[in-house]
Parts: C-alpha cells; structure tokens; sequence
C-alpha cells in the first residue's frame, strides 16, 4: 500500500518541522518527507528524485492520496500511560477496543499499566499482551510492567526478564510503592536495565478513605478528601530517591501546585525526574464532583483552579513535558455505584486532544510545543522509536481538522469505557485519519 | 409551594422553603396532640423506607411519619456488607419503585446517594441520612424545636460541640441555621473540625467554655467510639473531660439556654445525665417533633407537580 | 370584570341577622360554639363571636379548622394548599358547633371540614354559617344561615374581602375575561 498526504501542514517536533509539505509512505514505513515553506528536509534530493520518477510512472495509481489541504498532520500520538485491562478486565475494556479509541483519538503508541488480572509482573503475562497486541491491536501497545510481585510492595519483579519480554517502563500504577526501601531498590535496580520507574504517587495513610479532592466542596458533599499533600508528599519521597540513586524517575499524572513546584525544584538541582499529567487535571476541577458524578472520580482527584494553573504554567516551562491520558475505562454499571464505591478513572483517549488543543487556544502553548509532549517527549522516556515522522519510521501519523467543532458524546466512543465527565463539552480539533503502521483509518 | 420532587439536603432549600416546612409541621404538630393522631392527607399512596445502614429511630419516625399521614409504609433493610455485593443500588431503588412506592425514604452509609437515586427514580427520594453529608430532616426538627422554645432563630447564638466533620447531623443544622438567620458556633477538637469550615460564616472554637459563654442552644453529638482508633481523640475520658456537656459548662451560657441532643446518647461521654435529664433538656420533644416535620415533607413533597 | 356584591355595611348587617338568628335557632348558647374556617372563615366566626357576645352577653368558644389535611383534591390541585394552624382549644364533644366559611361553592370544603371537625370529637350537631353562598353545589350540602345568595357562572370568582386579611370589608365577584365578551 502506498499513500501519498498532500500539501498538510506537518508539525514534527523531532524534526523541528512546521509547515507545509507531503508525506509518502510506502510498505508500512515513512519514505519520505517533504516540506514546501521552510527549507527542512530530512532526506536527499536524489532519493526524492528517485521516488518521484516512480510515482510518476504507471504504480501512480496504485498510490492512495490523502489530500490534506487545510488539516495538520502530526506524528502518531505517543500515550504514555493507559490502562487497557487486558488481561482479567475484559468487561471494561480490551486490547482491541483500547486501541481502537487510541487510534480514534489520534494516537498510535499507547504504554499499558500493569494492574491487570493477573498483574502484568512476570513475563508470562508480557508476553500474552505484546501477542495479544500483534493479533489484535490496532497500533503499537507497550507493555509497561509491576515493579513489585502483584503491585503489593513487598517483592521486586523480575524487571530484566519482563525487559526482554517487552516492557519499556516499570510502574505500581494505581497504587504507590508506599515501602521507601522498596522505591530505593526500584529505582537502583532499574538502572541496570535503564529503564524509567513511573511513579504513582499518593500517600496512602493520608489519602485513605479519601475519593475527592480535600477542601469546603469535600466537606459541604460529605465526601471524604484527599489532600494535596498526599501527592506531594511522594512526589518529594521519589526525587529524594532519585536524586539518592540515580535512577529515571518519572511521575504519574502531577495534578497538584506543589507537585508542579517539587518537579521544578528537582530539575534545577539536576536530579533526573520527568512528570506527566493528563488532559482532565487542566481541564476540570474539583467542582466537576459536586453533584455526586462518579465520571468525575479521578485519583488524583480533580483538584483547584489555582493547581490548574499551577499545572498550565509547569507545561508550560516544560517541567511537565508529558502530556498523558491515564485512560481508565471502567464499566457504566461500576460508575453508577455509589460514589465513594465507584471506581476512579476516566476514559480519555478519546477527548485527550480536544482538551489538549485548548491549550493552544489560550496561549499556554504553542502547537509545536503541545504536539511535543504528546509525541517526541514520551518517545524519549520510553527511550522508544516512536512519535516522529522521520524517513523510515514506522507510518504512525494523524490527520487533524483543527477547525472541526463537535460534542462529546460518550457513546460515540470506540473505548468501552464510557466514562467521561466531558460529556457534552463542545471541542474543537478532531482527527480526520489516522495511519497506524502504514494501515489508514478514517473517521 | 415548595414544588420539589426530592429532599435531599438542607443545602438545596432556601431560607422561604425551610419556613414553609417549618410552619407546615406546625399544623402535623397539632394533629400529633390529638386523640385521633392521623390525617387522611396521603390516603393511597406509599411509602417505602430503604434503610442500607440501620437505624431504629429514624425508621421509626419516618414510619410513624408516613402512618398518620395515611400511607402504607413498607420496611426495606437491606444490609450492606461490602463483602456480600448483591444486587446493584440502583436495581434494589427501582424495585422498590416497581413495588409501587411513591414515597421512598433512603438512608445510606454513602454519601450522595439519595442524589443518584433521585435523578434515577420519578418517586419522591428522601434523605433520611447519606454518609457523612445531610440528615436534613433532622435539621428540621432541630429548627422547629428551637423555633418553638425560642419564637425565632434569627440572631440566637447556637453551639454546636462534638464530631462535626463525620456529622451528617451537623451540616445539616449548620446549613438551616445559617439561612434562618442564627450565629453558629462549632466545638469541638481540631482534628474533627474541618479548617475549611471556618469559610461557612461560623466560629470554632476548641475549648467548650469559650464557645458555650452566653448561647442559647446547646447541641450536642454523638461521639463514635470507632473515631478514638482513627487517632481523632485519643480516649472517651479525654473527650468527655475536655468536651463534654457537663453542669458547670452549661452554666456558661444563657440562663434560658436549651440543651439539644440528635440521639442516640452516650451517657456519661459527651453529656452527663444531670444535662440530659435536666430542666433544660429539650430532647425528648425533639423526637415528638421529628414525625411533625417528616409528615410535613411528607406533605409538602406530594404537591410536587411535574 | 368586576363587581362589589356587599359592601361593608352589608357585611355586618349580614352578620348581625346571623347572630340573632343562631341564638335564636338553638334557644341561647348553651352549649354553642363556633369554629372558622382558615382562612376567611375564622374571622367571620370571630365576629359572629364578638356580636353574640354583645346580645347574650356571654362568651361563646371560637376555634379555627385548617382542611388542607382533608382535602379530596390534593392530588389535583394545581397549586398545593398551605397548611395552617387548627386551633380548637376546647371540648367539641357534644357541643353544637357553628361552622363559618366565608363563601359555599362546590360543598367539598365543608365535608372537609366535616371530617376534621370529627376527627377532634363527636359534636352533638355542625350548622353551617356562610357569608355568600354562589351555588353550583357537588354534595348534598345546604347552609343554615346565609349572608347572601348570589346565583353565579362556573366562571366566575367570588371573593371576599376582610379588613383583618388588609382589605376594605367588601364581596367581590369577578369574571373571566374571555368569559364577558361570550356573555355580551
């Protein structure tokens, strides 16, 4: 299969390109690249010439053309975090409808979190994933796997095993390694196979009980709070760690102000710590739970104003350089449970540019700036080959209508997760095709 | 007209629809002092009380509530251990609307779920107690026993001492007595107080004497012993000693303060019996007023029109 | 449209002939009492009450009777009926009891009425005291004494006003305004 996109606005951040171009793409892979404005080519003028010949020639009509005037075309989106409960949650969501609502939603690498059933900490279990994902995915699933024996804290897991089998990154993802030696050992360990260690960070002596923000709307619903400080206070634990150990720190979905202020500290002092968020901890706060809307029910939990702020301004001078989707689909029957029973997540594959793109709007970044952290930075802590339109990378690409307006609305969604509290939202930028390795998809 | 389908907070009503309730349960409060104690007001409808966590007192009120007002009152328990899941809240809710229940009175240990099942059911939901949110009926009656000793509530210094951050009971009395005018004091130790409360027009205070000095009401709440092993307090004995409802700390307020008391007591912990038992107890009517106000929002409910 | 059917005077003349005619209809007031119906007919009983007094020189118990509890039309009222207070703070059984409502229409209210009043005991006998009674009965139900039969249109409102209510003591019947032109 050949295609051939046509005078797109192309945004790469790993190629420093923004502007106008076309992309060729042959056998599954980026041929060529190729962009009119600004002088910024990735390959020879002789390989150009030569596939030009080609094309020119009778197989011209064998090339599919996508004709991209007015759409922006961005590498495959890179998702760092989602929760894609194959194996043992199939009622909420799967490998195929996961990476289906991935693809619809513009991205064509997505990193699953281990708190499956069984948890994803022996290798028997990547393996079932990554062959899962060969048969059934539709785009590029990396396993990341349990630091500890059944995420439980007490036990490594043979991460060097789990390595080879497939897994990228290392995380107790929905839980905390709340053991400080056991952190230690994680992040010491993981060094020899230079892995990252993704944080979930919450305190849970101090969360416990808690399933929204703490604050006057905690008190005045009845509802019990989690406050800030149980994020912090582990934020804080882990860079001490890192810094201590030397290991790749990353964390999990930063929703808090002094999260922010703790990562920026930790910069500047060098130690080695990258952080995430995700779409809804700059989107909505802790107001969204008011009502008892268990599609709100996040952990973090949604948080202030004055945090999302603090989170726009941590995107903004990169020390957020992640933006993730923590994608959480859980059954409707789960969400319409009693809210402090109900299980925390939203899905988000689906909405997370829309959301995304609105920072755009107000200036928080630029278009190149958010398209970097959802591609080329997550790429380089994955330490992967992905989120880049370079010649000869796998054909992961989307093909936006920034100007496409729309309601979100959760049934439409390809993920079973119905669960949304942006039901409704009027957004703006919607992808119009996606390539996952090579294959076209148009929505 | 209070025109609403649902009770499920104080928070929702405004400072004219607790009145009307009020003064509604005023007339309930007549008929209750009779030899003919029922009115034929409801005939044909029913009620259903859907009690998830026990409570003897409360379901009883609410069944005598809805007896003199002429329903039929059908008993739901459903015992919600954790461990034995069963049928989902919302199936167990349009069951007992399927039964036939106009009127289904919901008390949960989860907060909010009078409000899920209110969107959810077309039968009139109310909150008879939800987590550590709302007990509004209980507020009620608090605001109509206080009304009747007092004449009014607008400008009464009011102190409420004990566990108001678990306290549904609480909230509740803090929301009416703000919007009917009153100055709220909360006491109690830090550690179950909200600091956030402060921003609700109220004033903390952590030692009883301080916070008892000239009020006119004295509400206190039962203390749960399963908060002395959360390390909210570290033993009854001290909680009792530093705020307990005692002779000499109630003699700090006015002379014709009123002692108040939600039920059901610890003697001995957060009031001694001299206090509970006292001239200025107004307990007992609390109870005989609580089947008052029910039968009002009972009443005032049936009037919802769609 | 509207028009005064009594006036102020008309008013007490009405009721001071309903006095006489009580006292005169039961032999005295022995065992007489009188209880009004919220709203209007609670002030017109306390009236009656005030010019018994006057001709008999004797106090004659007053109460007042709140029938929104008893109502057949709860469910399809429009607007619910407020609740206000029953105040008979006396024996009724076996007492002869005065019932006052200010105007008699359908006859519904007062088997309300009815109903409630045994539901506080077992009088001896109800009369019924009205002020304007409009017709257009629904129960088998006449009143005792009448200020003034007004024959009416279904459309057509009366109502009364009192001066304990803020108003100029007067009887007032109004028409729908569709309703006026049909009938010119």
């Amino acid at each position: 299969m050949k295609i051939l996109i046509t005078q797109g606005h192309i945004i790469d951040p790993s190629q420093g390109i923004d502007g106008t171009g076309d992309i060729y793409i042959e056998g599954g892979k980026i041929k060529e690249i190729r962009v009119r404005n600004r002088e910024q080519r990735t390959e020879g003028k002789e390989q150009r010439g030569k596939s030009k010949e080609r094309r020119s020639g009778e197989e011209a009509r064998e090339i599919q053309t996508i004709d991209a005037r007015g759409l922006t075309v961005f590498p495959g989106f890179v998702d760092m975090h989602v929760h894609l409960r194959e194996p043992g949650f199939e009622y909420k969501e799967t490998i195929r409808t996961g990476t289906l609502a991935a693809i619809k939603g513009g991205f064509t690498t997505v990193c699953c979190m281990p708190n499956t059933n069984p948890v994803n900490d022996h290798a028997s279990v990547t393996e079932f994933i990554m062959r899962k994902a060969a048969q059934e995915g539709y785009c590029a699933v990396l396993p990341i796997g349990a630091i500890t024996k059944g995420q439980k804290g007490r036990e490594l897991a043979e991460i060097g095993t789990m390595k080879h089998e497939g897994c990228i990154a290392f995380s107790d993802d929905g839980q905390p390694v709340m053991n400080s030696l056991m952190m230690r050992r994680a992040l010491e360990y993981s060094k020899a196979f230079n892995v990252p260690v993704i944080s979930h960070c919450e305190d849970l002596t101090l969360s416990e009980g808690g399933v929204m923000n703490e604050g006057l709307i905690s008190v005045t619903r009845g509802l019990r709070g989690i406050p800030a400080e149980a994020e912090m206070i582990m934020v804080f634990r882990d860079i001490l760690l890192a810094e201590l150990t030397g290991g790749k720190l990353h964390i999990a979905h930063v929703s808090t102000e002094g999260s922010v202020d703790l990562v920026r500290y930790a910069k500047k002092r060098g130690i080695q710590v990258t952080a995430e968020t995700c779409p809804h901890y700059f989107s909505l706060t802790e107001k969204a739970v008011e009502a008892y809307d268990a599609n709100a029910k996040v952990n973090p939990p949604l948080r202030t104003e004055r945090d999302i702020e603090a989170i726009k301004r941590g995107l903004q001078d990169g020390t957020i350089e992640v933006i993730a989707t923590d994608h959480a689909p859980h059954h409707a029957d789960e969400k319409l449970r009693e809210f402090d029973q109900a299980p925390s997540g939203i899905s988000g594959l689906e909405t997370a540019l829309g959301l995304s793109l609105r920072l755009v709007d107000e200036k928080v970044l630029t278009l190149p700036q958010l398209i970097e952290k959802m591609t080329l930075n997550p790429s380089k802590i994955m330490g992967i080959r992905a989120g880049t339109l370079n010649r000869g990378s796998d054909a992961d690409i989307v093909i936006v209508d920034r100007e496409k307006e729309y309601t979100v609305s959760p049934e439409q969604f390809a993920s079973k997760g119905k669960n949304t509290p942006f039901s409704g939202w009027e957004l703006r930028g919607l992808p119009v095709f996606t390539l996952s390795r090579g294959k076209l998809h148009e929505w | 007209m209070l025109n609403k389908k649902d009770l499920l907070g104080i928070k929702e009503l405004s400072a004219e629809e607790i009145t009307l309730i009020l003064d509604t349960a005023g007339g309930f409060r007549d008929v209750l002092g009779r030899d003919i104690k029922k009115v034929p007001t409801l005939r044909g409808k029913t009620t259903v009380n859907l009690f998830f966590e026990p409570s003897t007192r409360t379901r009883t009120s609410f069944e005598l509530a809805a007896k003199r007002l002429s329903t039929d009152v059908i008993n739901f328990s459903v015992p919600t251990s954790s461990v034995v899941k069963g049928e989902s809240l919302i199936d167990t809710a349009l069951t007992v609307q399927a039964l036939g229940a106009d009127f289904i009175i919901i008390r949960h240990s989860s907060s909010g779920v009078p409000h899920l099942l209110a969107k959810k059911l077309r039968a009139s939901v109310i909150n008879a107690g939800d987590g550590i949110n709302e007990h509004p009926t209980q507020a009620l009656l608090d605001a109509f026993t206080i009304r009747e000793k007092k004449g009014t509530i607008k400008g009464l210094h009011i102190a409420i001492v004990g566990d108001i951050a678990h306290s549904r009971v609480a909230k509740s009395n803090i929301y009416s007595l703000i919007k009917l005018g009153a100055r709220v004091r909360l006491i109690g130790p830090p550690t179950l107080i909200p600091a956030e409360i402060a921003d609700m027009n109220v004033k903390v205070f952590h030692k009883i004497e301080e916070g008892l000095k000239g009020a006119d009401v004295l509400m206190t709440l039962r203390i749960q012993m399963e908060r002395q092993d959360k390390g909210f307090f570290p033993s009854t004995e001290e909680y009792s000693k530093n705020w307990g409802l005692t002779p000499d700390r109630v003699a700090l307020a006015k002379e014709d303060a009123i002692v108040m008391h939600p039920g059901p007591m610890n003697r001995g912990i957060e009031i001694v019996s001299e206090i509970a038992d006292g001239p200025r107890s107004v307990i007992l009517e609390q109870v005989t007023n609580g089947i008052a106000v029910r039968m009002a929002v009972m009443y005032l409910l049936s009037g919802y029109r769609r | 449209m509207l028009k005064e059917l009594m006036n102020k005077k008309d008013i007490d003349r009405a009721l001071t002939r309903i006095a006489h005619e009580i006292i005169e209809k039961n032999k005295g007031i022995k065992k007489l009492c009188l209880v009004g119906i919220q709203r209007g007919g609670v002030h017109l009983a306390g009236r009656i009450s005030s010019k018994i007094r006057q001709i008999e020189k004797k106090v004659t118990p007053v109460g007042s009777l709140d029938i929104a509890f008893y109502r057949d039309d709860l469910n399809i009222r429009k607007e619910q009926p407020l609740v206000r207070r029953t105040e008979v703070p006396f024996e009724i059984t076996d007492f002869k009891i005065i019932l006052v409502d200010d105007v008699l229409f359908t006859g519904r209210s007062i088997r309300a009425a009815m109903d409630a009043l045994t539901d506080l005991g077992r009088p001896a006998a109800i009369q019924l005291v009205v002020l304007i009674d409009r017709g257009h009965r629904e129960l088998p139900i006449k009143a005792d004494y009448v200020g003034k039969n007004i024959p009416t249109a279904l459309s057509e409102t009366v109502e009364v006003q009192l001066k304990e209510e803020g108003f100029e003591d007067r009887v007032i019947l109004m028409k729908a305004a569709g309703e006026e032109e049909q009938g010119a």
